[in-house]
Formats: C-alpha cells, sequence, structure tokens
C-alpha cells in the first residue's frame, strides 16, 4: 500500500509540469494586450503600461515567464492578477466555496442514486424501476442551465421556498444549486448501479450463496452490492473531481463565488495567473480523487490486488 | 420610445420638493423638517465585481457605484438637473481658464478622523499622474484629459519619469491649492467630479493594497468592514459627514456575475434594486409598474469608419453609409425600444444637444443610393468589426443587411474580445497601416466622464485624442474647440462647440448609432431610486420605506 501510493506521487510529478505548461503556453499565447484591456476604451499612458508590464513580466519569453512562475508556486506564491491581488488569496477564498458546493451535490448524487439504483436493480421490470428509468432519461435530456433556472422559478420565485442567489444565507443557499448540479450524476450512478446489481445478482456466485442460505439482505449487502459498486465508485471519484473543478454554469446561474465563475472571468479578462493556479490546484485535486478510488478498489474487491 | 421630457419633468416635482426641504433644512432647525431627517433603514444593490476601489485606479461603473457612497469629490451634480454642486469645494475660480485656484470647504473630514485638505487632493492627483503607479485613471491629468502642467514629466515614453509631482499642483495652505493648465480649458471645474480628482487620507499611502480592500473616503457612507470579494462591499452612514447624510443607515452592494441573476432576486424579494436586463425589458415593464425606473444615461454608440483607409475618405460616401440605416428598425427589432436613435455627436444629455443636428442620420435609403453610387461605390466586400464580448452579434448582422438591401454592398465580420479589438485599432492607426490593423467600419460605444459636449466630440475626433480611431483630423475643429476651451462663458463655450459640431456632422467621420437609457427596477422596500447621466444610483438618495 505505501509502495502504490509512493509511486503514484512519483507519476504525479511529471503530470504536474506537464499539464501547467501547456495550460501556461495556451494562456499566454491568447492574441491581444491585457494591459491595454484593463483600461477599457480609454488611453493609458507609455509609462503606466510598461510599469505594468514590469510588474508581471510580460516582456520576458515564455519559458522565463514559465519559469518564474513555478518558482513562485514552491514559495506559496501563485502570482497576482492584473489588479494586484494575489492569486493565493483568490483560490484560498473561492476554493472552500466550490467544495461546500460539491460535497451537497455530492452526496445529494450519492444517496438519491443509490437508492434509487438499487431499488430498481432489486426490483427489476416492477414499475419502481420502469419510473426510475424513465425519470432519469428526462433529467439527463434536460440541459443543466434549464433545470436551474426551472428549480429558481418555482422554489425561489413561486414557492419562496429556498434563496435563489448568492451564499448569504449559509448552507441554506448551496441546497438548490447542489440539487442542480447533482442531478446529471445522480442519473448516471442511478443507471450504473441498477445494471451493475442486475448482472451481479444474475451470477453463480449469488446463486450459491442464496443456495447456502443466506438472507437476501446479506446476499444482496453483502455480496452483491460490494461487487456492483466497483463501477459507481469509479465513476464517483472521477465525478467528484470534475465537482472541485468548478461548475460554470451552475455557479453563474445561483450567483455562487466559486472557482469555476472565477476560472469563466478570468479567461474573458485574461488573467493567466488565475487560470493557470485554478488548473493546477484542479490537478492536484484529481491526482488525489484518483488515488483514493484506486485504494477504495482493493477494499471493494479483494480479487484486485494493488500492482 | 418614451419622451424623455415628459418622463422627466414627472419626476421632478417629488424631488424638488425634497431639494427644497433638504435645502431649507441644513442641520439648523431639525425639529420642524422632519423630512430632512435620514429616514434609516438598510437597502441592498446589485453590482458587479469591481475592478478596483481606488478612485485612482477604477474607471468601470461597479467599482465607482461603491466609490460614489464613499467619497465626496470636490463638485457634484444634481443627479436630475446635472447643475454643478460645490461639495467639498466652495470655490473653483480662474481669470484666464489656465490658473486656477481651488478653496475648500472647513470641516470635512475622511473616515478614520483626519482632515480633507490641500494636500490630500494633491497627493492624490500626483500619484495618479505618476507613470510607475499605473493608474487606470492616469490620463485624466495629461493632454487627453485636465492637461495640467507637469504630466509629461512623470510620463516618459521611455524610462523612468524626472518627477513625482506635477509641477502644475501648488499648495497654498490646507484649504487652498493652485493649478496650472498647460492649455486654457473654461470647463475645468466641471471635470473634477470624476474619480481620478477623489481625495485620498495619509493611510492609503502606507498601504495601498489594504487601502483597496477597505477604503477610507470623506463620502457619506464608510466601509462596514472590507470587501468581500465576489459576494458584496458594506457600507454604513458616516455620522461625522458635514454635508446632507445619507437616507438609509446601511448599504449592501451585493456582486452578481450576472444581471439575470440579480434581476430574479428582486424578482424574488431578496434584492432591492438592480438593473434589468434587455430581454426582460417588456415583461418587467409590465410586472414592475412604477417600480420600473427609466432615464437617459450619457452612452453613446457608433459606427466608426478607418479615414486611413483610401475607400473611407470620400463624405459622401460616409453620409451615404450613415442614411442607409434604419436606426429605428434595430432599435425596435433587437433591442426592444430601449434605446433613442443618435441624431447628434454628443448625448442629449448635456448641454449643447441639438435635437436633430444630424441630417445625414436620418434615414433615407433613395437619398443614400444616390450619394453612395456617385461616390462611385465600394468595390469588393465591407469588413465590419466589433468585439464579440459585448453581445453585439445582432445589430451589426442587422445593419449590414441594411446596407446589403439599401446600398447593394456585402459585408463580412470580423470580431475579436474586447482587449484584442482595442490593440487592432492602434495597430490601424499607427505610422504603417493595414498591418492587420481594422481596414472596415468598426463599432465604438462612450460615456461621458464629465457633462461637457466637449467630452463627446474632442476625445472621439480630435487630432491626435485618445480615443479618435478613425484618425479624422480637422485644423479648423481643433481651432474651434479650442476657442470654446477658453472661452468666458459656458454659453460661449457651447456655441463653439456647436460651431465643431456642425464640422464633424458635415464630415461624418463615424456614423452615430444611438443613445443609451437606464433602466432599473426595485422592490416596493425602497423609495427615491435616481439614476443619473453617468448610469449610477445615487445611493445616498434612496429611502427604505418604514417597515
Amino acid at each position: 500500500m505505501g509502495r502504490f501510493i509512493a509511486r503514484r506521487l512519483l507519476q504525479a510529478i511529471p503530470v504536474f509540469f506537464g499539464a501547467t505548461f501547456i495550460v501556461f503556453t495556451m494562456v499566454y499565447a491568447i492574441p491581444g494586450d491585457p494591459i491595454r484591456a484593463l483600461n477599457g476604451e480609454r488611453p493609458i499612458s507609455a509609462s503606466a503600461q510598461q510599469a505594468l508590464r514590469d510588474r508581471y513580466n510580460l516582456d520576458d519569453t515564455l519559458l522565463v515567464q514559465y519559469g518564474k512562475y513555478v518558482g513562485g508556486i514552491f514559495r506559496g506564491d501563485f502570482g497576482e492578477t492584473f489588479r494586484g491581488r494575489p492569486v493565493a488569496e483568490i483560490l484560498k477564498e473561492k476554493f472552500p466555496v466550490t467544495a461546500r458546493l460539491a460535497l451537497g451535490a455530492f452526496i445529494f448524487e450519492v444517496i438519491l442514486g443509490l437508492i434509487a439504483g438499487i431499488l430498481a436493480g432489486l426490483r427489476r421490470g416492477s414499475f419502481l424501476d420502469n419510473l426510475v428509468l424513465v425519470s432519469t432519461t428526462v433529467v439527463v435530456a434536460i440541459p443543466v442551465f434549464v433545470l436551474g433556472f426551472v428549480a429558481q422559478l418555482v422554489f425561489g420565485l413561486q414557492l419562496r421556498l429556498l434563496p435563489i442567489a448568492g451564499i448569504q444565507h449559509g448552507w441554506v443557499s448551496y441546497v438548490l444549486p447542489s440539487m442542480v448540479l447533482g442531478s446529471l450524476a445522480l442519473v448516471y450512478i442511478a443507471r450504473l448501479t441498477r445494471t451493475s446489481l442486475v448482472e451481479n445478482l444474475r451470477s453463480d456466485y449469488i446463486r450459491t450463496a442464496e443456495a447456502k442460505g443466506l438472507s437476501r439482505p446479506r446476499v444482496v449487502g453483502r455480496h452483491a452490492l460490494r461487487n456492483s459498486l466497483i463501477p459507481v465508485v469509479t465513476y464517483m471519484g472521477v465525478d467528484f473531481g470534475t465537482l472541485m473543478g468548478g461548475a460554470i454554469i451552475t455557479e453563474g446561474i445561483f450567483n455562487i463565488p466559486g472557482i469555476g465563475r472565477e476560472v469563466f472571468l478570468a479567461i474573458q479578462s485574461q488573467e493567466g495567473a488565475v487560470v493557470v493556479g485554478v488548473v493546477t490546484a484542479g490537478i492536484l485535486i484529481f491526482i488525489l480523487m484518483n488515488m483514493i478510488v484506486d485504494v477504495l478498489y482493493a477494499v471493494l474487491d479483494p480479487r484486485i490486488r494493488l500492482a | 420610445m418614451i419622451d424623455r421630457l415628459s418622463k422627466k419633468s414627472a419626476r421632478l416635482a417629488p424631488v424638488l420638493v425634497l431639494a427644497l426641504v433638504a435645502a431649507s433644512c441644513g442641520g439648523e432647525q431639525p425639529a420642524e423638517e422632519p423630512e430632512a431627517e435620514p429616514t434609516g433603514g438598510a437597502f441592498s444593490m446589485s453590482i458587479c465585481e469591481p475592478e478596483s476601489l481606488i478612485p485612482q485606479i477604477g474607471a468601470e461603473t461597479c467599482g465607482s457605484q461603491v466609490m460614489n457612497a464613499l467619497f465626496t469629490p470636490l463638485i457634484e451634480f444634481d443627479p436630475l438637473t446635472d447643475e454643478v454642486i460645490f461639495a467639498v469645494a466652495e470655490s473653483i475660480t480662474s481669470d484666464d481658464n489656465v490658473n486656477w485656484t481651488v478653496n475648500l470647504r472647513d470641516g470635512w473630514t475622511f473616515h478614520d478622523g483626519t482632515p480633507v485638505t490641500a494636500q490630500s487632493f494633491v497627493d492624490a492627483w500626483n500619484w495618479a499622474a505618476f507613470g510607475p503607479n499605473g493608474a487606470g485613471n492616469n490620463y485624466f491629468f495629461g493632454p487627453a484629459g485636465t492637461n495640467i502642467v507637469g504630466y509629461d514629466d512623470l510620463n516618459p515614453e521611455k524610462g523612468k519619469p524626472d518627477a513625482e509631482e506635477l509641477a502644475g499642483l501648488q499648495v497654498v495652505d490646507d484649504l487652498t491649492f493652485t493649478v496650472e493648465l498647460a492649455a486654457p480649458f473654461s470647463e475645468f471645474p466641471i471635470t473634477v467630479g470624476y474619480n481620478a480628482f477623489y481625495p485620498l487620507p495619509e493611510s492609503f499611502y502606507d498601504d495601498t493594497d489594504a487601502f483597496n480592500e477597505a477604503p477610507v473616503g470623506n463620502g457619506p457612507y464608510m466601509m462596514d468592514g472590507s470587501w468581500e470579494h465576489d459576494i458584496g462591499v458594506n457600507v454604513v452612514r458616516y455620522e461625522g459627514y458635514p454635508g446632507t447624510p445619507g437616507n438609509a443607515d446601511a448599504i449592501e452592494f451585493r456582486i452578481y456575475a450576472d444581471l439575470d441573476v440579480a434581476y430574479r432576486d428582486v424578482q424574488a424579494g431578496e434584492l432591492d434594486i438592480a438593473d434589468v436586463p434587455d430581454a426582460q425589458i417588456e415583461s418587467g415593464r409590465a410586472e414592475f409598474g412604477d417600480r420600473f425606473i427609466e432615464s437617459a444615461s450619457s452612452s453613446f454608440t457608433y459606427i466608426g469608419l478607418p479615414l486611413y483607409q483610401e475607400e473611407f475618405q470620400d463624405p459622401e460616401l460616409r453620409k451615404a453609409l450613415s442614411m442607409a440605416i434604419d436606426r429605428q428598425a434595430i432599435i425596435s427589432a433587437v433591442f426592444f425600444d430601449t434605446l433613442t436613435p443618435a441624431d447628434d455627436m454628443a448625448s442629449p444629455v448635456v448641454q449643447g444637444y441639438r435635437e436633430g443636428a444630424c441630417s445625414y442620420c436620418v434615414f433615407d435609403p433613395d437619398a443614400a443610393k444616390e450619394m453612395f453610387d456617385a461616390a462611385g461605390g465600394y468595390d469588393g466586400t465591407l469588413t465590419i468589426w466589433f468585439n464579440n464580448d459585448g453581445g453585439h452579434e445582432t445589430w451589426i448582422e442587422a445593419v449590414s443587411n441594411q446596407w446589403r438591401q439599401n446600398l447593394g454592398v456585402e459585408s463580412e465580420f470580423e470580431s475579436a474580445p474586447f482587449a484584442d479589438y482595442l490593440g487592432r485599432l492602434d495597430q490601424g492607426i499607427d505610422d504603417d497601416p493595414g498591418t492587420e490593423g481594422v481596414t472596415g467600419p468598426f463599432r465604438l460605444g462612450w460615456v461621458m466622464d464629465y457633462p461637457s459636449m466637449q467630452n463627446y466630440i474632442e476625445n472621439l475626433h480630435g487630432t491626435g485624442a485618445g480615443s479618435n480611431y478613425t484618425t479624422y483630423s480637422n485644423e479648423e475643429f481643433d481651432d474651434l474647440l479650442a476657442q470654446g476651451k477658453s472661452a468666458g462663458s459656458l454659453e460661449e463655450a457651447i456655441s463653439f462647440y456647436q460651431q465643431a459640431d456642425d464640422l464633424i456632422l458635415e464630415d461624418m467621420p463615424i456614423i452615430p448609432m444611438w443613445f443609451g437609457l437606464n433602466q432599473s427596477v426595485t422592490t416596493e422596500r425602497v423609495d427615491n431610486v435616481i439614476i443619473d447621466k453617468f448610469s449610477f444610483v445615487d445611493a445616498a438618495l434612496v429611502e427604505v420605506a418604514a417597515e
């Protein structure tokens, strides 16, 4: 186990450098002068421009800029936005918000998805199963922004049950956005669980367990479920990583100041430092999530050895 | 299309009453005029995330909306009449329109208790004008703005500046300072109402970054906590304010990334004031009734023509292009009648504007076609340029359709994000045109920095002016402007500006498109919501209805 983790961490290093370099290059290769754009349609004096260019190393070559940037990261300095705000501070403010949203969505989709999937899988062909299949199809067919607007309209404006924007109401503010955000993944989890369960319930070892006289809950809970959950856990790990990357659309609709919206705005205003900073943090999170998922495999299925 | 005049006078009445009451009160007989007491309560309004809360840096509306509550400049403008109100300044006088003496009133303090002195202004202006500080509003002190003597020393083309202070600014005593301009400018007093000229306390220079998070100003409201990025800025009334106190006790400037969400929050009753997205204008008018507030804004949209391209050098061709556009049709179809067609080179909100002055802005497809053909037409396909991140695609396409229909000329489009777009415009006017510069009609907009016709016409059409992307250069025009700026009275100045305006109306270096309107909606909790010509809500005037 220890060796496995150590090897994974070593593998993470080239991934980290490769990915950040690619993103860095792409961001700084965008045409247009961000300093010029800072002032909009108004003029900016040459020496004011030069002062800003010096401050952000914009006149250096790409490799030198990248080198300075990576050097900064190891000191905890993720650079500054063109307005002078340290990117590290922005990350510190925005990631917890996105994390709360991601956690809310995750809990919602996992609990509801698993319950729906398990019930549907156990009662294959029943009304409940068909209900789950049809409703998941409907949900996946509706684009997330439509879901978001409708949720705002119904729960916020008409029923006045939940706040529809911002995070000033505490955890209640996260309820609606989490539900909207988790809706798509909920569908996948439900269906994956259902299909996986159905397949496993027909397999030989389950027949053996039943023949041995084990009770239904034990057969399902201890044997079938553990195997069925392997593909689901894979998906959940990937999904959580994606969630942590920020949900631009959902955050936009509900005005949540998270990392997704921040990246979107940074791309628009060519704040390279923010984009690269967020992506770098995102890469690290993804690497971590993948490692956790792999470890979970071994827990769920002893046949899978950590090579 | 709204009739601006009747709307204006209808809303003027209650405000006049309020103004009369407030004026007569002046803190002398509070017991007899209770309406002059602040009404109290707290309200919220939407803003977008400011770029900066340092007045000398921030130029966009979001931050400025907050800074207007936190700071009071030398002079202010009455939100409805645009009359100049002397705030911190007691007087700004000059004999020759070059040397100005600014006298300050006594008793003004910053929120930290320190006094507002002449030094507070002079130091702040020097800081902004000093090139290496990279202040966004730096150009207001140079030739594109007030043109204070010494600006060039602080902003050399290359290398470090020789000086750190403007030679033209001198502190005489605590309440007096002098300004020397490099050229006469009779309207100098009204230019100093803008962010760039706000005073700054000494604490600013110790830590500008910390100041940005919690500015210490001299306005009717002070910071309550710090700027919570992407969440909001909270302010409370400053009790030591010598002017008219703000009505509400506290204001929450809530930050929204998306206009639509703010609008929905007002519908849900969670937010008190928000702008109206274009798509909601029709339904909003119906739904909100008299809580739908509409007023003239100073915004001006135009299509510039690159005069450095041979094809556009014939004024007859330019006039034809302008006359072939049915502005009202586009406004009705694309903008739900939320704009007014432009008929002058300056906005109706400034004095000197003349209704219908632009004779070539009238839609006349037959005359346009005649003129177009007489000028030799246009060989090949027009390339129309615009920035693709402002939602302009639809109306630009409409314009190109009209040109095809009425003049028989085809167009193709070139667009870029705003930063890149400006770069292309710059390249076009550099000494070697044609190197990836803008080669055809281009879309741009203008919002006034201060209420003067000069601000519209000089910045866009003066030789070498900061926002002159057409490269229009007319000595007679520049002369008339200079005469206007050194005129003895406002009437005289305006007559010169109008003569200059006539020149460009005849030359048509740009095609004026339309003037903007402000539209906002409010909940029942708030009253007396007035939006000024700069599109700011006058936050200090907003009243919160008793619960």
